[in-house]
């Protein structure tokens, strides 16, 4: 791993067992609660307490339910554009899914360093980033051939294909279709460790310039701190786009599986 | 990467926990609180666009109701001239024969008034001959000592009122 001086900028991705439960099992395999576990825990419940905030269910929203609503309302127009209104009863899922990357992503980020406690973004591991992208992508082919049976498969021949092209144009499409899961999650990957490693680079920076001398503290040091503050802006961003991005490939995924094109 | 290094050892319980804690997720918040919050914004949209209905239908009601009115107005506006009108006329026929009636009353009046004062002129006429008489046979019975015949002294008298 590339190390800069002492800071190992991978270090804030390992995964430790917490709590003393390094070997709790079930089937012989580990079930170890982790940081990463805590924080899905903390995203699940910090998620719960923002919806449950949102159930007064006044005629007249205060700004608490007004929020709340917006998300739901937000969810529900992005289902509505791309599904249709068959796009309603997916509208649980999508929340879910939207609601607990986009916290996760955000809880990733507090800056909680400061306190002395160990900030961790599961969404930063493909372990958790493909369940949840089979999980999307288990229902596109559950949906898919519940709904058209073997007819789901005229999704690989789009519209007007002419006749000596399908037998080219099925596998390209096949391929591509086998290969949602995979871009889904490894997005989401890529995305928030590609940024986490960058601040860690940049705070390797800051402290090692300043300890080689305030010359290279000032000039270096304090480049790569202005800089920091405007990535950490920018992966405020990309937590939010990523979320987004996740909830809307599935609901276009969904759309095929609802009305193949 | 501790993401590829670790993986034998910690996918089954990044796996457990993430289905865990997303199954929490989906089935309690996702199925169990999300469509309540959004029946609720659903209701309050419904409402409002209920609302916007009825009172839309609540104006046209009233535009209705105002073209009814303008034109029970106009009607019975009508209806009023024509009774001014009609009430205008008998008047004016009423009047017109009362003043006929009492012209004549008038007339009759002013005629037998007229008689009468013709009668008591004639009476009072008749009567002032008779005492200048009396008073001619008396006074040329004074002067002449000459009893005056009664004819003579009617004739005189005759004469000198004629001429006044």
């Amino acid at each position: 791993m590339a190390e800069s001086g002492k800071i190992d900028p991978m270090h804030q991705f390992a995964i430790e067992p917490l709590f003393g439960t390094d070997h709790l099992s079930i089937g012989g395999f580990n079930i170890a609660f982790t940081n990463s576990a805590l924080y899905m825990v903390a995203a699940a419940v910090v998620l719960w307490i923002f919806v449950v905030g949102g159930m007064k269910r006044e005629l007249v929203p205060g700004r608490w339910q007004m929020a709340v609503e917006y998300m739901t309302g937000f969810i529900k127009s992005l289902l509505v554009a791309n599904v249709g209104e068959g796009g309603k009863k997916y509208i649980p899922y999508v929340f879910s899914l939207f609601m607990f990357i986009l916290l996760a992503n955000l809880l990733g980020l507090l800056p909680l360093g400061l306190l002395g406690l160990h900030p961790f973004t599961f969404t930063s591991h493909f372990t958790a980033t493909g369940v949840l992208a089979i999980l999307s992508f288990s229902i596109v082919l559950i949906v898919g051939f519940w709904k058209h049976g073997l007819h789901f498969f005229s999704l690989f021949v789009p519209h007007g294909t002419p006749l000596p092209m399908i037998p080219v144009i099925f596998p390209i499409e096949l391929v591509s279709f086998l290969v949602r899961p995979f871009s889904l999650g490894l997005r989401l990957f890529v995305a928030m460790t590609a940024g986490h490693v960058l601040l860690k680079v940049l705070a390797g920076f800051v402290i090692n310039s300043s300890n080689a001398g305030l010359g290279y503290g000032l000039t270096v040091g304090s480049a790569s701190f202005l800089l920091m503050i405007g990535i950490s802006a920018l992966e405020v961003l990309v937590a939010v786009i990523q979320a987004y991005v996740f909830a809307l490939l599935t609901s276009v995924y969904i759309n095929d599986a609802e009305n193949l094109h | 990467m501790p993401q590829i290094a670790q993986i034998a050892e910690t996918y089954s319980s990044q796996i457990f926990w993430l289905l865990l804690t997303f199954g929490f997720v989906f089935f309690v918040i996702g199925l169990g609180m999300v469509p309540k919050v959004q029946g609720t914004a659903d209701a309050r949209d419904a409402k409002i666009s209920g609302d916007l209905d009825a009172a839309k239908a609540a104006f046209a009601r009233a535009d209705e109701v105002e073209a009814d009115y303008r034109a029970r107005e106009a009607e019975s506006r009508a209806a009023a001239q024509a009774v001014l009108a009609k009430a205008k006329a008998d008047a004016a026929k009423d009047s017109e024969r009362k003043l006929a009636a009492a012209d004549a009353e008038v007339a009759s009046l002013i005629s037998a008034a007229e008689s009468r004062i013709q009668a008591a002129s004639n009476a009072a006429m008749a009567q002032i001959e008779t005492v200048a008489v009396d008073a001619a046979r008396d006074m040329v019975a004074r002067i002449s000592g000459v009893e005056a015949t009664e004819a003579a002294a009617r004739n005189a008298v005759k004469a000198a009122l004629a001429h006044g």
